[in-house]
């Protein structure tokens, strides 16, 4: 009789599961020191660190060995849209968020499946950006950000749901994307929806109970510092400033820096007065929600210029002179050095790192911008300004390595608008909430000159203020981005699917991989028994997949249409 | 280290959440542990979960059809609807109850009026003096269907540039939409916009 090998195969196969499961392995605890000062093995938060670098401190991989990059493992997350969040690592679980408000969580080693949250999202909720910007780690728990406006803990070894709580309302049109902010026992998140009107806010939570500590709004109402900026009755009530863009902290002076979306609705005529603290930096205390400082980068904004990402706390010394400095590469193509102190922000310098033909002057003591009417779309009054509505910079977040004291944008130049004439338009809860025409929004990307090229991944030498390289590329870039100690920085956000490995001093392609998809996606990098890895999801979709269908539009004879579906990709150099 | 414990999301389908799905399981108290506060998982995430939308609640024969932003409720008519113009949203209307059968984002309706020789066999019988009437609920991600190109008269989804032919029973022309848009049937009664019969699929977006 012969053996039944099959089975024997199965039999082995179980008990290796077994055996196995009895070694979970340990969960590190994620404590405001760990938060303050990250192991470089580990990424603990959207950025990676407090700051918002996108920096990692490890230099396995690097610029020699980087061509030698490999596909460790992916995984098909079985979603489709703008995979945008970063694989966030702590030990030896990796937490990984979709669009449709999921979380998986892996052996970051081998990419095994531990577990998966999937939420039943309402049937009827419309979704302008279906994605997800990632998870928190705070103490023994996992935060997660709904689309349907719930701050979510889970237990980040099993994914048990250990408490809800209701944030917003998305039948009124707010919805949430980000990841939250974790610091001194809170746990800080704020609602998308500038374009249907939401009166922006940020909000905190107990991190162990769930319970609302405060909440501070964007666009103050009677009686708040700031409110006579809206001079015009209840507009501040659906006034936008929506935070959709996680804030970085400074754990010296416990204030938190957020930037504010665009004010609502779009023309600017609509809403008389600067409208604060819309397209605005403010540093909000911690403990008590308070606004301690503001800087508002375009008073009375009329571009639809978010200022939705977060600054970079940087401590450099800027032209001669130290300073611990909030930088921000501006929706508005602006690049601005901003001051934080304890109790104030306060305005340094800010230059154009793209063409800006709006802005006529920058006041320097107060970086209080002037606008060429010309240029200033409104109320029956269409426009034609660069940047357009895409900005110099959208969301993807921008990088600083301390190593080559370098800040890289994700660029876009001469990426420009037309909007048509504005329309009066009544709020409505739950629906847009614009005030143009929206074929006349969707079809305003304009560019020039054809011929020129529009992405540009850009790197300033943040002592002097000066650009030191750019690569640049024929097609727009949408490329959240990760700088390393190995003097790499990583980007994808091409329309070719391609992730690319950039030399840190001088921008030189050193590797590139074509993904299943494009990569929209924060990548990140940790160590597990000593191997460096580099990881990021690949999943096309959203703004990006938005503007290639601006670009297709207006360039039929460059059309791409790059394919949709999500994937977790990790890379590692391989030692063979 | 050894590699992390392998959770299967399908295990619970064999059994009881909480069984073991095979031998092993029952020697393996951190599984059981695992399913179940996966199954706890589960249940609290069906916790607040709307109840489904019944037959009853969408447009149903005989329904007037009422402008979204008209506080009055006025039946829409014929004449209401442009020739080739920005479409009107609607909601449909109970005449008997005097109510909106649902102010559900799922009962919301596109109205364009075309020139009825451009209609298709599958179109032309559900139009009244050329006005067309389908779900406003984008089939890609649930976002109204409200604006026209006039360019090549096609509804257009502002917020993923999804397009509609609503000549061709509002069959997806550009854009992520994975499907048409759902017909509903409309007749005139008087010059009053009256619904014969119910969508034509049910309205909402892909998984």
């Amino acid at each position: 009789m012969k053996p039944n090998l099959p089975l024997a195969g199965i039999a082995i196969a179980i008990v290796t599961l077994a055996a196995q499961a009895e070694t979970p392995p340990p969960y590190p605890t994620v404590t405001d020191a760990r938060l303050a000062s990250p192991e470089p093995a580990n990424w603990l938060m959207y950025r990676g660190n407090y700051g918002g670098w996108g920096y990692s401190p490890l230099k396995g991989i690097n610029d020699k060995n980087v061509g030698k990059l490999k596909l460790a493992w992916s995984y098909a997350t079985g979603a489709s849209e703008g995979h945008q969040a970063p694989p966030i690592v702590n030990g030896r679980y990796m937490y990984v968020a979709t669009p449709g408000s999921q979380v998986i969580a892996f052996d970051a080693k081998s990419g095994n499946e531990i577990w998966r949250y999937k939420p039943q999202l309402p049937a009827e909720q419309l979704q302008l950006h279906p994605t997800n910007r990632g998870v928190a780690l705070y103490g023994d728990k996992l935060y997660l950000a709904t689309v349907d406006c719930k701050l979510v803990a889970l237990d980040p070894k099993v994914g048990k749901v250990l408490w809800t709580t209701k944030v917003c309302e998305w039948k009124d049109g707010y919805y949430m994307t980000l990841a939250p902010l974790a610091a001194k026992g809170k746990i800080m998140v704020g609602p998308s929806g500038g374009e249907t009107g939401v009166r922006g806010f940020v909000a905190a939570f107990d991190a162990e109970t769930g319970k609302e500590a405060w909440r501070t709004y964007t666009v103050p109402g009677p009686g708040e510092p700031g409110n006579d900026t809206w001079p015009e009755g209840d507009g501040y009530k659906s006034g936008g400033g929506s935070i959709w863009i996680t804030g970085s902290y400074d754990p010296q002076t416990g204030l938190a820096f957020w930037g504010t979306g665009n004010p609502a609705p779009w023309p600017a005529d609509q809403r008389k007065g600067d409208n604060l603290y819309t397209s605005s930096m403010i540093a909000l205390d911690v403990e008590t929600g308070k606004i301690k400082g503001h800087h508002q980068y375009q008073h009375n904004d009329a571009w639809d210029w978010d200022e939705v990402s977060a600054p970079l706390l940087i401590d450099t010394t800027f032209k001669g002179k130290p300073i611990k400095a909030a930088v921000h590469a501006g929706r508005s193509g602006y690049l601005w050095v901003l001051e934080r102190t304890a109790d104030k922000v306060n305005y340094v310098e800010a230059w154009p790192y793209v063409n800006n033909n709006v802005v006529t002057g920058v006041d320097p003591k107060t970086g209080r911008l002037s606008y060429d009417a010309g240029k200033t779309p409104g109320t029956g009054k269409g426009a034609a300004f660069c940047p357009g509505l895409w900005g110099g910079k959208d969301w993807p977040p921008e990088a600083y390595n301390p190593n080559t004291g370098m800040l890289y944008i994700p660029a876009n130049n001469n990426m420009c608008g037309l909007l048509p004439a504005g329309e009066k338009v009544k709020y409505k809860p739950g629906d847009l909430f614009i005030g143009y025409p929206l074929e006349g929004v969707l079809g305003s990307v304009r560019v020039p000159n054809p011929d020129q090229t529009v992405g540009e991944l850009q790197a300033w030498d943040m002592k002097t203020g000066k650009l030191a390289w750019a690569h640049k590329f024929k097609t727009f870039l949408w490329a959240p981005l990760l700088t390393t100690a190995g003097n790499l920085v990583f980007a994808g956000g091409t329309n070719d699917r391609l992730f690319r490995a950039y030399d840190a001093t001088n921008g030189k392609i050193l590797w590139e991989y074509p993904t299943p998809s494009g990569v929209v996606g924060v990548p990140t990098s940790f160590e597990a028994d000593g191997e460096q890895y580099i990881a990021v999801q690949a999943g096309w979709g959203v703004d990006a997949e938005r503007l290639q269908g601006a670009f297709n539009a207006i360039l039929p004879e460059r059309k791409v249409v790059n394919p949709q579906g999500g994937s977790v990709m990790v890379f590692k150099v391989s030692s063979k | 280290m050894k590699d992390l414990v392998i959770h299967s999301i399908d295990a619970p389908r064999h059994g009881p959440i909480d069984a073991p799905a095979c031998a092993c399981c029952a020697q393996d108290p951190l599984r059981r542990q695992t399913l179940k506060a996966m199954a706890g998982a589960a249940l609290a995430v069906g916790v607040g979960v709307p109840p489904a939308r019944a037959e009853g609640d969408g447009p149903q024969a005989g329904d007037w059809l009422v402008n979204v932003d008209d506080e009055a409720k006025k039946p829409l008519t014929s004449a209401d609807i442009k020739l080739e113009d920005k479409p009107v949203i609607a909601y449909p209307y109970d005449p008997a109850a005097k109510a909106l059968r649902d102010g559900s984002r799922l009962n919301r309706i596109v109205l364009v009026k075309l020139d009825p020789g451009s209609l298709d066999a599958a179109t032309a019988p559900r139009a009244a003096e050329g006005v067309v009437a389908y779900s406003a609920f984008c089939t890609h991600q649930g976002c109204d269907v409200n604006s026209w190109v006039a360019a090549d008269k096609t509804l257009l989804c502002f917020c993923h540039f999804s397009k509609f032919a609503p000549q061709q029973e509002a069959a997806v022309t550009a854009g992520p939409a994975p499907r048409s848009l759902p017909a509903l049937p409309i007749k005139l009664d008087g010059g009053k916009l009256v619904v014969a019969g119910g969508f034509s699929a049910p309205p909402g977006k892909a998984a």
